[in-house]
């Protein structure tokens, strides 16, 4: 349930689901997330949830922060249709070309290359988010033992469709961009495609994914 | 194919096609673009006889050299912008806010933008541009919208679909105020700041930091220190949003910016200081002053329609 609305300045809601990073906070978010969607509120331009919060932002030329806040306390979103979630599975590379970060992360966990590669393929992620850059999924939860700090210094360019691993997540770099998270694999997949208007992310919120390893030369074949 | 076309002879540095934006897609990772001064959008079309929601070139510091070819077109240039319009014989300095007739052969030479950032070029008729999402805005982080995604280039032309037979001349003697003081509500993460950093906040100058794009606007001045924690959970943004990292300086979170982030957010610009807060340069001296939600919308209504009396005078 929502514990607090404040305003995010003028033209934005900022709905907090309490403190805590888990499934049962998220999958509230995503409920809300969904009802409000479906919904079509007059005035409301974009709604991001995230791990324990929901932020929607309207045009205060057709709303302002009373309506808004009002008709989201009044809502009911446990009418919302059922979540729906799928589950995919990610093919992964993580031949030494791509896994940039692997002696990185076997220092920082004191695990074998094998170890880091046992424990982070063919377990259930869960797609908390998408964003930051169009499209990256942010999965979770990675076991305790594989967890690691972001890149003091992140690189100025990460390839596109690098596998990468921070504190509990995992996430899909969508497309080359900047970033500092520890880079293990490479999927072939297309996450993100923008010529798909109605569909341009592969993972959605409330998505589970298992990343499943293919070899160097299933990966150059792939897309033929 | 389409005969009417702007050829570019010179990019500029960063020229896109714009227009209203594209929303109900931050849940996706794409933010809203869209022309950055919105204001300043809204005159241009009005100025060539457009629909409000047209496409403009967009340009920031040096804008674009072009030569047009097709029959007579209107054009207009709003923002603070130096240009010149080259005809057959002669070459006349351009005026902003008001609109030229132009025809086949004809050059317009967008110089640069006067202590400002952004200015804007409508043509009286529509460009032959692809939407995504509803809009043509170009987002050259993602590659999405127009021109495959991508700023405009030297040596392509850019083709006009339909031009309107409405060629009246129109002219407003709008003049872009300028502002040092940007209004601000408070941060969903305020408290996050020691008392010494709120007040440095408020009271302290800013300098706009030439590390700003249109995705955001980095100051530099005093650190504002953090004594709770330098980062937050992942979460939504909008623009406008102030976010301050470890470092201690802040930024500005503008049109094209990254849908989820994790600093700690101070504050965010109020919607009505929007369009000048994006017009101050590189150097530009910036004051926070705090202003509460209420007050916030009545000085937006009050924009809007000063917005819409402008419009309604062209």
């Amino acid at each position: 349930m929502i514990k607090n609305i404040s305003n995010l300045g003028d033209a934005a809601l900022y709905c907090d689901f309490g403190n805590e990073v888990n499934k049962s906070i998220n999958s509230q978010v995503i409920k809300y997330f969904k009802t409000i969607k479906e919904k079509k509120f007059e005035g409301i331009n974009n709604l991001t949830p995230s791990y324990n919060k929901l932020i929607i932002s309207y045009d205060l030329k057709k709303t302002n922060f009373k309506e808004v806040k009002n008709y989201v306390e009044n809502i009911n979103a446990q009418d919302s249709k059922d979540i729906n979630s799928k589950k995919l599975e990610i093919p992964v590379c993580c031949h030494e070309n791509f896994s940039m970060d692997i002696k990185r992360l076997e220092e920082i966990l004191k695990l074998s290359r094998e170890k880091i590669l046992e424990n982070f393929l063919n377990k259930e992620y869960f797609c908390y988010m998408t964003g930051f850059i169009a499209g990256m999924p942010f999965l979770g939860d990675l076991d305790e033992n594989m967890r690691a700090q972001r890149l003091e210094t992140p690189r100025v360019k990460v390839p596109k469709g690098s596998v990468a691993l921070t504190e509990q997540f995992a996430n899909i770099y969508t497309f080359e961009s900047p970033g500092g998270w520890n880079i293990l694999g490479n999927t072939p997949l297309d996450v993100f495609d923008s010529s798909k208007e109605d569909k341009p992310n592969l993972i959605n919120p409330g998505d589970t994914v298992v990343f499943k390893e293919i070899t160097l030369d299933q990966y150059k074949n792939y897309n033929e | 194919m389409s005969s009417n076309y702007l050829e570019i002879i010179r990019p500029g540095i960063n020229t896109t096609f714009q227009d209203k934006g594209r929303g109900h897609l931050y849940h996706i990772g794409i933010p809203f673009s869209g022309a950055m001064d919105n204001r300043n959008y809204l005159i241009a079309n009005k100025l060539v006889n457009n629909n409000l929601d047209s496409a403009v070139i967009e340009f920031a510091y040096q804008g674009p050299h072009l030569k047009y070819s097709g029959e007579k077109i209107n054009c207009a240039i709003t923002g603070d912008v130096i240009f010149s319009i080259k005809k057959k014989d002669t070459e006349i300095e351009g005026n902003c806010y008001e609109s030229y007739q132009i025809e086949n052969g004809d050059e317009i030479n967008i110089i640069s933008t006067n202590k400002s950032v952004y200015g804007y070029l409508a043509l009286g008729g529509e460009f032959d541009v692809k939407f995504q999402w509803n809009s043509c805005s170009i987002n050259t982080k993602a590659n999405i919208g127009s021109n495959d995604g991508k700023k405009l280039d030297v040596g392509q032309k850019i083709n006009l679909k339909k031009i309107n037979s409405n060629k009246d001349i129109k002219k407003t003697n709008y003049i872009n105020t300028k502002i040092e003081n940007i209004r601000v509500i408070k941060g969903t993460n305020f408290d996050y700041f020691s008392e010494e950093g709120k007040k440095i906040f408020y009271e302290k100058e800013f300098t706009v930091s030439k590390l700003s794009d249109r995705m955001g606007m980095r100051l530099e001045g005093p650190k504002i220190d953090n004594i709770v924690n330098t980062n937050i959970k992942s979460e939504g943004l909008i623009k406008g949003v102030i976010q301050v990292p470890a470092d201690g300086n802040p930024i500005i979170m503008l049109s094209d910016h990254g849908t989820i982030g994790g600093y700690p957010k101070i504050g965010v610009v109020a919607s009505v200081d929007y369009d000048r807060l994006v017009q101050m340069s590189p150097g530009s001296k910036i004051k926070f002053k705090e202003i509460n939600l209420s007050d916030a919308e009545t000085l937006f209504k009050l924009y809007e329609m000063e917005t819409q009396n402008l419009l309604s005078q062209i």
